[in-house]
């Protein structure tokens, strides 16, 4: 019953929306595909001219760049098995009658509102470091030579700190799934004895499906740029330079722009690869 | 539906769950025990946990030394300016398409939640580039702006999910009643949005606050944040731990007490209604 007036009202009401969007979105996009085919160096000669695709063969088989990727798919891979794994198992648990709940709830999720470079430098400094940091006193209780963390096992470090920060976040989301589950059926399922593994294999597991591709693709989208993180532990050093960490190098620090822009063109198709499939899950769910 | 559950098995649950939120919360908790201690205290071997000397020195410390009190307002002006910015921008939007809707609603959503898929690295040579250029390097208004732009995305998305919410039949009945559309906007629909308005603000301003790539890599000693603070606690000169702790604390306080107010929020800000 919309009528003629209010079609263009709506209009109008979107219009500011929009428009930022759409100026945020082309404007720079624009601009890194446009340094992308140049050589562009602001501080050895500026712009030097068109290159055609030689920026995007060079990021390619620089020496630099698969072992960023290798990178890159280690920290995604190993936070998105840790966190939902754990986070499947914690969601179960903390839907379990007990006391206390809501302040369980309140530990669980607080290391999420933790800001990336407290996290970053707290875990690095005070638990991680090899001579005063707690896990280096632990190790000694049992005897064992302290780990040097962050140089030694760097890429296990930084899946630490990000599985940390993100458990919160696969729990929350995952518990949010389970508790909109049927009780009903769950009952049902019970009174027949079907065993704990099988009520959770063939009626939690399918119910939760969906929650845990949603968590699964946010979490890689996020994961692919951490920054911080890196930026305040390693600096990209150790075996830790992903893809994002390399891009950011070429660009601001050895302000290599055509390359750095290359790079970065990459990542946007990586991203959009991602992107894409959560999108039809979230276009579905507004369907209904 | 009572689930009859043993008091032993609740026992066993509350035991375990208690644990684990211990252990999550542990670093948290560590952090703020060691910001009372002192730098030789911190340091400890063994490690201290609860008899020590309880100081405030770091806090004080912390706000001589650094100007702790200039970064905290940076970040409470980008945080709370570029919500309110982006609330403002994106009321008229959500409010059409969840009561206007068109057939290109869906699509301009899930459009608007593509470029916050952009990753911010793709494009950060163009906006730095732009920011010298329009001098908003290191300035709190181009930090505003660009974590409106971000975070604009979750915003329209959010009130958009509350707005539907708003039964569409209690407008209707307001314009039987004669109400214009200014009525309609101000004494119907207003008193109704303001809890999803609330909601979606505090979720904003924690993720603003907590932003930590362009709030690096946009700002040098004037407009930087807390963000930015902590991470020159990164090259350390002597003895800092009680003092990083302190530090922390600071920046995190306020978020945490915030953040255990927007639980549910939580879910629906970032998971865009998929999972409900």
């Amino acid at each position: 019953m919309a009528t003629h007036h209010s079609r263009s009202a709506a209009r109008m009401m979107m219009a500011p929306a929009v428009i930022v969007l759409l100026g945020w979105m082309l404007i720079p996009l624009t601009m890194t595909l446009y340094f992308s085919f140049k050589k562009y160096l602001p501080l050895r000669g500026g712009d030097l001219g068109w290159t055609g695709f030689d920026n995007y063969t060079r990021f390619i088989s620089s020496s630099a760049f698969l072992p960023s990727v290798q990178a890159t798919l280690i920290i995604v891979g190993g936070v998105l098995v840790i966190t939902v794994v754990l986070g499947v198992l914690l969601a179960l648990l903390l839907d379990q009658p007990m006391w206390g709940q809501g302040i369980v709830r309140v530990l669980v999720i607080a290391p999420f509102f933790v800001m990336p470079t407290v996290s970053g430098l707290v875990w690095k400094n005070m638990f991680m470091d090899p001579v005063n940091g707690l896990l280096a006193h632990l190790w000694k209780f049992f005897g064992a030579t302290p780990v040097e963390w962050l140089s030694h096992a760097s890429l296990q470090s930084i899946i630490m700190i990000t599985s940390w920060q993100w458990l919160p976040f696969a729990t929350l989301i995952l518990l949010t799934a389970i508790q909109s589950l049927d009780r009903e059926q769950l009952e049902a399922a019970e009174m027949d004895g079907a065993p704990p593994l099988k009520r959770f294999t063939y009626i939690i597991l399918p119910h939760l499906s969906r929650a845990i591709a949603v968590v699964i693709l946010i979490q890689t989208i996020f994961l692919l740029s951490i920054f911080a993180e890196i930026f305040v532990t390693t600096a990209g050093s150790f075996g830790t330079r992903t893809l994002t960490y390399l891009i950011y190098q070429r660009v601001l620090e050895s302000q290599n722009v055509g390359l750095g822009s290359a790079g970065g063109v990459y990542a946007i198709i990586l991203a959009n690869i991602v992107a894409i499939f959560l999108m039809r899950i979230v276009g579905k769910s507004l369907d209904t | 539906m009572a689930r009859s559950v043993t008091t032993q098995r609740k026992v066993f649950n509350t035991l375990l769950a208690w644990l684990i939120g211990l252990l999550i919360f542990f670093p948290i908790l560590w952090t703020i025990l060691t910001s009372f201690k002192t730098e030789a205290q911190a340091i400890n071997d063994p490690p201290l946990f609860l008899f020590f000397d309880w100081t405030l020195e770091n806090y004080a410390v912390v706000q001589d030394r650094s100007n702790y009190t200039r970064y905290l307002w940076n970040s409470v002006i980008i945080a709370i300016g570029s919500t309110i910015l982006g609330v403002l921008i994106a009321i008229p939007a959500a409010w059409s398409m969840a009561f206007i809707p068109s057939r290109r609603t869906k699509d301009i959503l899930l459009w608007m939640l593509s470029t916050k898929m952009l990753p911010a690295v793709g494009v950060l040579y163009p906006i730095y580039l732009l920011f010298i250029q329009l001098k908003l390097l290191d300035s709190r208004l181009g930090l505003t702006i660009i974590l409106m732009l971000i975070n604009l995305p979750i915003i329209v998305w959010m009130l958009y999910t509350y707005f539907r919410e708003i039964p569409g039949e209690i407008l209707e009945a307001a314009r039987m009643d004669g109400a214009g559309l200014k009525d309609e906007i101000l004494h119907v629909l207003t008193p109704m949005a303001i809890p999803g308005i609330a909601s979606t603000v505090l979720l904003n301003v924690i993720l603003a606050w907590n932003e930590a790539f362009w709030t690096l890599n946009l700002t040098a000693a004037k407009a930087a944040p807390l963000t930015a603070f902590i991470a020159s606690y990164s090259s350390p000169e002597g003895l800092f731990y009680a003092k990083l702790s302190a530090a922390s604390t600071m920046a995190i306080a306020p978020i945490l007490i915030l953040g255990w107010f927007s639980q549910k929020q939580l879910v629906r800000g970032l998971t865009f209604g998929a999972v409900k």
